[in-house]
């Protein structure tokens, strides 16, 4: 937990505007992950034109090629984003003048994140009730699915959450009246 | 009628006139008893020819019927012929829908089928249904026909739901099996693990690895606890392990195993610190098998430990391992016979797996990014070292980016009981990457040199050469797929001259037009069918050759809803397959039947 917020920390400092997931580490700093690198090196292999310049674009994907099931394809497409990605997810909050990004692989449940999302932010956001939401506090966190719904942080089950959450956002009470399960 | 023909002499009953009987009968009598001995259906259908007093007694003594495509024979010739089945094993779709290459509704409908068998075989035990449009109806219609039905397997089938298993489940009184291997299943929101009756029952073996959605936990552990015959579960990814604990508490008999997500649900409870599921594997002392592991926490890994030394099959295909989590689990694996891995784990994990299992028959190495592009994980480097390991592989599908003729060579040399060899370089085109040559050589060593070859698929970079090399030595191959290779039709000629026993030939964007459909005619009535889309071929050519071949059904489509356009230079799609009945009728408008 403290490597992670030491982390958060130094990336507080960098104004950024890309989505989850992207590395800008690898152009600010010049520092290339190990993915990067290994990505070029085939592409220049692969390219038979003796073009060695950049990466060349990848080629449109054939119908049913390379042969392998789809419901197959699906179930590892789905993996192998997670692994990847490490499930990074921008938190901003209504008055802050900067984001957050969090990995949401580390916490086990809504506990975890919520005390996680109050220290980020110096902010209560208090306890979450399936009928009223989080009632009476100043700040709710809410985060938006996959579908760009947007949703209350506590509305659905914790594995459901992590799946389907693109980003998180702390609003002010008065905003998220709408939202939350309506009982 | 027939009913009443026994084979040890006629009936005792009131004082007969005796009549022996002629010695034609006599004859046929004991054929009858030595046919029952004939399981082999090659074996059968050549009895069949022998004579028509063979062909009868072989008709009335098989009693397993495969029918390798729906539309080679109807229901009504069929159920005509054989009498006295109890089982049955039917296909339907070809191979390549599985990739998308067919439209939606293409046909393979089971309905007429079980209508059929439902009149002439109500006694019947075994259904097993591959690739077909099995529908809610059918397997209710199959539920209430068959009451002595014990196994029912769905392989790579699609078009029904929990409501159909439902059906199953409350219906089949008698059911030992009731599996399913990749099938598309829908959620009707029906609990069909609930359906099972109340009593004790026969489950000897449950399988629903492909469900996507959640099923009623409670609702299988109460199963559990009244299936005492269960030998074989293997259940979904929304198992978690910890509930995966507690079914193994309760059947600690089993001998395979589908272990659903192994990881824990995302909701912690403390009291699951303290499972031991170690111990719950431990206490599992026939497991042979273990499948499953769909969203792994590799920290579980030791737990499967101490069933190791017994597995003879482990199916790794879903779980994303590196090298040394890999070998931490196979260097225990002394008596792996099949192996499915993804390839996350490396040339090295290969290696581990080289060293320890010596009797490995069948690998599949899966990618788990499977694109064109792709950073493929394994390379030649693995194959060689399963092959130097792995002397008795039978059977071996290997995804990958990077191969070498020399590697290949060698399999062919260290591995000659192979008769499955199904290499797919996953880059089109792509030559053996350290020569640039093409991979012609490694493809004819395996023809040349694993003479007990049946099954073969090549890729990566080919010329016609290879497929002289597979014409000219591949004699027993059986199944040959092809993708994006060859330079003329020479190369479908050579092989569908100097194969013998080609059986089904799956040919996909290549350059081969028209003559080879002329070169095919002898052939084809051997052949269960050819499939050649994104090639050559026009429609013109296609219509004459249907016309000159009355036993064979030529269709015609691309893989959506378009139709066929005259217009067009090139065919999208050619299915063509040999049967009894004619063309059919249950086709969508978009299929062209010429």
């Amino acid at each position: 937990m403290e490597m992670n917020k030491k982390e958060i920390q130094h990336e507080d400092t960098e104004l950024r505007l890309g989505l989850p997931g992207t590395d800008f580490k690898s152009q600010i700093n010049n520092k290339r992950s190990f993915s990067d690198i290994k990505e070029e090196s085939t592409s220049n292999d692969n390219d038979k034109s003796g073009n060695k310049t950049a990466a060349p674009p990848p080629k449109a994907q054939v119908m049913g090629w390379p042969p392998v099931r789809n419901y197959r394809k699906n179930c590892l497409q789905a993996m192998k984003k997670e692994a990847e990605i490490g499930a990074y997810v921008k938190v901003s909050m209504d008055g802050a003048p900067y984001l957050r990004k969090i990995d949401m692989k580390v916490y086990k449940g809504y506990p975890e994140l919520l005390k996680a999302l109050e220290d980020m932010f110096k902010v209560k956001v208090g306890e979450y009730t399936e009928r009223e939401g989080y009632n009476g506090t100043e700040y709710v966190p809410t985060y938006e699915d996959k579908d760009g719904d947007w949703m209350l942080v506590g509305d659905v089950p914790w594995d459901m959450f992590t799946n389907s959450c693109k980003r998180l956002r702390i609003m002010k009470g008065s905003d998220a009246k709408g939202l939350g399960c309506l009982a | 009628m027939r009913e009443n023909t026994r084979l040890d002499g006629p009936t005792i009953g009131p004082a007969p006139v005796y009549t022996p009987p002629c010695p034609d009968q006599v004859l046929e009598n004991v054929l009858e008893n030595v046919l029952h001995f004939l399981t082999c259906r090659k074996d059968r259908n050549s009895a069949s020819l022998v004579c028509k007093s063979w062909y009868r007694a072989e008709a009335l003594t098989r009693s397993d019927l495969f029918i390798g495509n729906c539309y080679a024979v109807g229901p009504a010739r069929a159920t005509e012929r054989f009498r006295r089945v109890k089982s049955v094993v039917m296909k339907g779709k070809p191979r390549f829908a599985d990739f998308g290459l067919i439209p939606p509704n293409w046909g393979a409908f089971p309905t007429p089928w079980i209508s059929a068998f439902a009149q002439a075989y109500p006694w019947l035990q075994k259904i097993h249904l591959k690739r077909m449009t099995v529908t809610d109806y059918d397997l209710q219609h199959i539920s209430l026909s068959f009451p002595s039905l014990n196994d029912l397997t769905l392989v790579c089938c699609e078009a029904f739901g929990t409501s159909g298993l439902s059906f199953l489940a409350s219906n089949c009184r008698q059911l030992r099996v009731l599996d399913l291997f990749e099938d598309e299943v829908n959620d009707d929101e029906v609990d069909w693990i609930c359906s099972f009756p109340e009593t004790e029952n026969n489950l000897e073996s449950l399988s629903f690895e492909c469900i996507d959605f959640p099923i009623n936990f409670n609702a299988l552990e109460k199963l559990l606890a009244r299936s005492p015959n269960l030998k074989r579960l293997r259940v979904n990814r929304f198992v978690t392990i910890d509930q995966l604990y507690r079914l193994m508490v309760r059947a600690p008999q089993l001998t395979h195993l589908g272990t659903g997500s192994f990881t824990p649900s995302e909701i912690w409870i403390p009291a699951h610190q303290d499972l031991d599921f170690g111990a719950a594997f431990a206490a599992c002392k026939s497991l042979v098998c273990l499948s499953g592991f769909r969203e792994i926490a590799p920290v579980f890994l030791p737990s499967i430990y101490p069933v190791c030394a017994n597995l003879t099959s482990l199916n790794f295909s879903y779980a994303n391992l590196n090298a040394e989590e890999l070998s931490s689990v196979i260097c225990h694996c002394h008596n792996l016979q099949t192996f499915w891995v993804l390839d996350t784990v490396g040339d090295e994990g290969l290696r581990a797996v080289a060293s320890t299992c010596k009797d490995l028959q069948e690998l599949r190495v899966f990618p788990i990014d499977a694109r064109e592009d792709s950073e493929g994980f394994v390379s030649e480097v693995g194959l060689l070292a399963i092959s130097e390991g792995c002397k008795k592989l039978r059977s071996i599908l290997y995804f990958c980016q990077r191969m070498t003729n020399s590697a290949v060579i060698a399999m062919s040399k260290n591995c000659p009981e192979l008769l499955v060899f199904r290499l797919c370089i996953m880059g089109r085109h792509r030559p053996d990457h350290i020569t640039n040559e093409p991979m012609d050589e490694g493809f004819g060593a395996i023809v040349m040199n694993c003479k007990k070859l049946t099954r073969l698929a090549v890729s990566g970079l080919l010329t016609d050469k290879a497929f002289e090399y597979i014409g000219q030595y591949g004699k027993l191959v059986r199944t040959l797929s092809v993708a994006f290779a060859g330079d003329s039709d020479m190369a479908l000629k050579y092989v569908l001259e100097g194969c013998p026993n080609l059986l089904k030939l799956e040919v996909r964007d290549s350059p081969f037009g028209d003559s080879v459909l002329r070169s095919s005619l002898p052939h084809l009535y051997n052949m269960r069918f050819l499939w050649m889309s994104a090639c050559r071929l026009t429609l013109s050519a296609c219509r004459q050759f249907a016309k000159e071949m009355p036993h064979l059904v030529v269709e015609v489509f691309t893989n959506g809803m378009e139709e066929v356009n005259d217009k067009d230079e090139f065919v999208d799609t050619l299915y063509m397959y040999r049967s009894l009945e004619g063309p059919r009728t249950d086709a969508p408008e978009y299929v062209k039947i010429l």
